[in-house]
């Protein structure tokens, strides 16, 4: 590998990924009447054990499990996992919303094409949105720049603790975000004024990106490493299958074009909003393209105007990944919350164990972090969820929450 | 346990729930639009509604949710001509010679539900030449197709308050509407004739919303003055109509917006006022005293911190909304699911609403059990969304709860109206079905899909 290529791989993201605390809350012990460990069948009267290190180190029946001494003992009508909300803006849309526009960054409209703009310079660890998500569940959060351009920026991925972005970030640099539609066609100051030209803009930086990549190659290894261009770098990264690029994209004209997009350049693409998505399921399925679905109670409106609160379904019968997220609202609820959105699919007719597959171990898979989080398993992080009955019934409650052994929330909401 | 229930329970929902036939529909129902048609023939009035003893329907065998009293587990509704004849257990009400029978076993039978607040019909309100309309009236810019309003019908909304914004101290007149299929304003109204007839509320607000440039106030104490200096002129305007009514001088010109007020300080237009922040409530509260207006107070964030302040005053109450999360705007910051129970707690009246499009019709079942989540009790949650919103609309001489006499608007579920995984089956308004959830077109409505947005244009 030449040195400008190892530039571009490991810029910020593995200064910012080493100085994540290793945490040692650990030694908790949860006991369920149902534990869904969502990785196997539910377990009745089932035990989970977390250990020192935070991480999980036996799921199972009570039977079958002895609780050590000194571990502190919870217990609940029902245990999941830690939820998983696969596309977020909270800790950068702020909970004041356009109000205080100095309250909102995760939309920079300088340009229409900004892959250079990092998440965790933005994250304020301290937003009242963050625990408001964790009392509710949220445990892992895949957030950072919204859709509205081109490409937006960077997302990362943070558990919903801490009180820097230091403490909380698990995953750097997760996604670049891009948005294709009548969103980012504002028209001047070098922004798209049409869909199609959205689409020759996006193709254009992704051919420069192309020739740089090319241009890399073809160079010595004395030469100076080009990577003082970030959207070059980002593009790079993008082209060589490192980082997804995430499109929002809602109607099947931009649906097919993000498709069309990836099968000219190869990229990782995941589909994010996608409300139209089951009018076209078999060629989304035919590109092995994992879906990040609108939150189930967005506003069917806009370019939502076709949404269904089935589509969830649609999806998981056609054997298309997918994730139900919290997405992005601007003002009011300022943000949703990936169980409520993964409750009313439910209420709609999903499978219970697809639904809460959404707002877990399929949402990790999306982000690449199914080794760590998603599912009750031995090794995996200690993140838990404890109701006092059907998580996804309206008025069943949170009743603790548990992030990685550490007891973070232990009132029911 | 409970989720494995959860799972058992969808699957078998609807075992034997339509065993039995339900009926003909009363309207020929291939084609909602035909349905559509046949009210526009019939031309302005009230929707056609059958001849007079030909009418009759029970409905047999429901939990039948009377809201005005305790539960029915096997209970019957009879309905004729449109309105409620008999509400009871099985057994105890008869059922006359000719009435088509309804098997509903293993449904929920509720009273239509009442939405009080609500964005529905494409209407407008005031505009930014003044922050005060109270001559202006939503009703003469509602569109009766917008298919909205039939996503209220599959949310089991029958009833709803049709209301301007909040960008005004005050916005416009409201309109109460009845859901019937119908092609004009007229034949949604509550009343007859919007000339003699108080049609609806009036719409104000404070806070941040109503506050800007121009004409607009700059701050809350403005907003309270420019309110006051306007009923005190109204004050003035009626005494001076009654002073000529009754030495038989000239009364005052005419004036729309004075007519407004007076038909408020009369107690006849009740005032349905936005309010969020704490000290924002009890302004609202102040205003009311002074005047002595009937007041319902919307949306109401801080609830909780002034939940006692808000029982005392002895308004009509208080119509709240559940959000997912606070915040939004510095006056929604302590917003969440608490503002039931405290109310409730308080002894206030308590109603909820869906603000469509800020929430969906089709949702609103949801809101009160988010309340019922955070300690609302459930009884109480279900006459929030029915009689207690009919008070504070003062419709509850025909709406909001199954009592004889009343109109025969209810709606079937297949399970608890609070669970996440009962839906509406059908929603029935004066005795005529205007949502079948069997109906792959209004299963449409309730899911959404294409053609939703222009269904019924």
């Amino acid at each position: 590998m030449s040195a400008r290529r190892a530039a571009i791989l490991l810029a910020a993201p593995t200064l910012i990924s080493g100085i994540v605390p290793a945490c040692a809350h650990g030694q908790v012990a949860v006991r369920g009447a149902v534990v869904h460990p969502v990785a196997g069948a539910p377990i009745t009267d089932g035990v989970v054990l977390v250990g020192a290190d935070g991480r999980i180190e036996a799921v199972g029946p009570a039977s079958g499990i002895t609780i050590p001494d000194g571990y502190e003992l919870l217990e609940a009508e029902v245990v999941t996992p830690g939820l998983v909300d696969a596309r977020s803006v909270v800790g950068l849309s702020g909970i004041l919303g356009s109000e205080l526009p100095s309250d909102q960054d995760h939309l920079e409209l300088s340009s229409a094409i900004q892959p250079e703009l990092r998440a965790f310079d933005a994250y304020n660890a301290r937003d009242p949105l963050v625990p408001w998500l964790r009392e509710l569940g949220t445990t892992t959060l895949h957030t950072g720049h919204g859709p509205g351009a081109l490409i937006s920026g960077q997302t990362m991925v943070v558990k919903t603790r801490g009180l820097t972005v230091d403490e909380a970030l698990v995953d750097p640099l997760v996604t670049y975000a891009g948005t294709l539609g009548g969103e980012v066609s504002r028209g001047g100051g070098g922004w798209p004024g049409t869909r199609s030209r959205a689409v020759a803009m996006l193709r254009s930086f992704l051919l420069r990106g192309q020739e740089a990549l090319a241009r890399a190659d073809d160079d010595d290894e004395e030469a100076e490493p080009p990577s003082s261009d970030l959207a070059m770098d980002a593009a790079a990264r993008i082209l060589r299958q490192d980082v997804p690029l995430l499109i929002t994209a809602h109607q099947v004209p931009e649906i097919m074009a993000a498709l069309r997009l990836q099968e000219e350049f190869g990229f990782r693409l995941i589909l994010d909003g996608a409300a139209e998505s089951y009018m076209v399921l078999n060629e989304i399925r035919d590109a092995g393209v994992p879906v990040i679905l609108h939150p189930t109670m967005a506003r069917h409106q806009g370019a939502l105007i076709n949404a269904t609160f089935v589509t969830a379904q649609r999806l998981a019968e056609a054997g298309i990944r997918f994730a139900i997220p919290s997405g992005h609202e601007p003002y009011f609820p300022k943000t949703r919350v990936v169980l409520m959105e993964g409750a009313v699919a439910a209420g709609y007719g999903l499978p219970f164990d697809v639904a809460l597959r959404a707002i877990t171990l399929d949402a990790a898979r999306i982000l690449g972090l199914e080794n760590r989080v998603g599912s009750l398993e031995v090794g995996k992080d200690g993140d838990l969820v404890i109701f006092d009955g059907d998580p996804f019934e309206y008025t069943t409650r949170v009743c603790g929450v548990v992030i990685e052994g550490e007891i973070v929330s232990r009132e029911c909401h | 346990m409970t989720g494995v229930k959860g799972c058992a329970r969808r699957a078998s929902r609807r075992v034997g729930q339509r065993a039995s036939g339900r009926g003909t529909p009363l309207l020929a129902r291939a084609d909602v639009v035909a349905a559509l048609g046949l009210v526009a023939a019939a031309g302005l009035g009230l929707a056609p509604r059958p001849a007079v003893g030909q009418d009759l329907h029970a409905f047999v065998g429901a939990r039948v949710v009377p809201v005005a009293g305790p539960h029915i587990p096997d209970g019957v509704l009879l309905v004729r001509d449109g309105r409620i004849e008999a509400v009871g257990p099985r057994g105890e009400v008869s059922l006359p010679p000719g009435a088509e029978v309804h098997e509903v076993t293993g449904l929920w039978l509720l009273p239509g539900l009442v939405d009080t607040h609500s964005h529905l019909g494409r209407g407008d309100g005031g505009d930014r030449s003044s922050a005060l309309h109270p001559d202006v009236r939503i009703l003469d810019a509602i569109d009766a197709r917008d298919p909205g309003l039939h996503r209220a019908r599959a949310g089991g909304i029958t009833t709803v308050n049709v209301m301007p914004g909040s960008g005004l101290l005050i916005s416009g007149q409201t309109a109460y509407l009845k859901l019937r299929l119908a092609g004009t304003v007229e034949e949604l109204l509550f009343c007859d004739d919007p000339l003699t007839e108080v049609c609806g509320g009036l719409k104000m607000a404070n806070g941040t919303n109503p506050i800007g440039t121009g004409p607009m106030p700059g701050t809350r104490a403005r907003s309270a003055a420019l309110v006051r200096a306007e009923f005190l002129r109204a004050q003035e305007y009626g005494e001076r109509r009654s002073s000529a009514e009754d030495d038989g001088g000239t009364p005052p010109s005419r004036d729309l917006r004075m007519e407004a007020l007076t038909e408020v300080l009369a107690g006849r237009r009740i005032v349905h006022n936005h309010t969020h922040r704490h000290d924002d409530i009890l302004t609202a509260l102040r205003l009311q005293r002074e005047f002595g207006y009937r007041l319902v107070l919307h949306h109401v964030s801080d609830a909780h911190l002034v939940a006692d302040e808000i029982a005392a005053a002895g308004i009509l109450g208080a119509s709240i909304l559940a959000p997912d999360s606070p915040g939004g705007k510095e006056e929604a910051l302590r917003s969440g699911f608490t503002a039931g129970a405290a109310l409730e707690a308080a002894g206030a009246g308590v109603a909820i609403h869906t603000d469509d499009g800020i929430t969906d019709s089709r949702l609103f079942r949801r809101l009160a059990a988010m309340f019922v989540r955070e300690g609302m009790s459930r009884d109480g949650a279900l006459e929030a969304l029915t009689l207690a919103g009919a008070r504070m609309l003062g419709l509850d001489d025909r709406v909001g709860s199954l009592e004889a006499g009343k109109d025969a608007d209810f709606i079937l579920l297949d399970g608890d109206p609070l669970s996440v995984y009962t839906h509406v089956q059908e929603t029935w308004v004066e005795g005529r079905r205007v949502f079948d959830r069997s109906d792959p077109r209004d299963r449409e409505f309730a899911e959404g899909g294409p053609g939703i947005q222009g269904g019924l244009r």
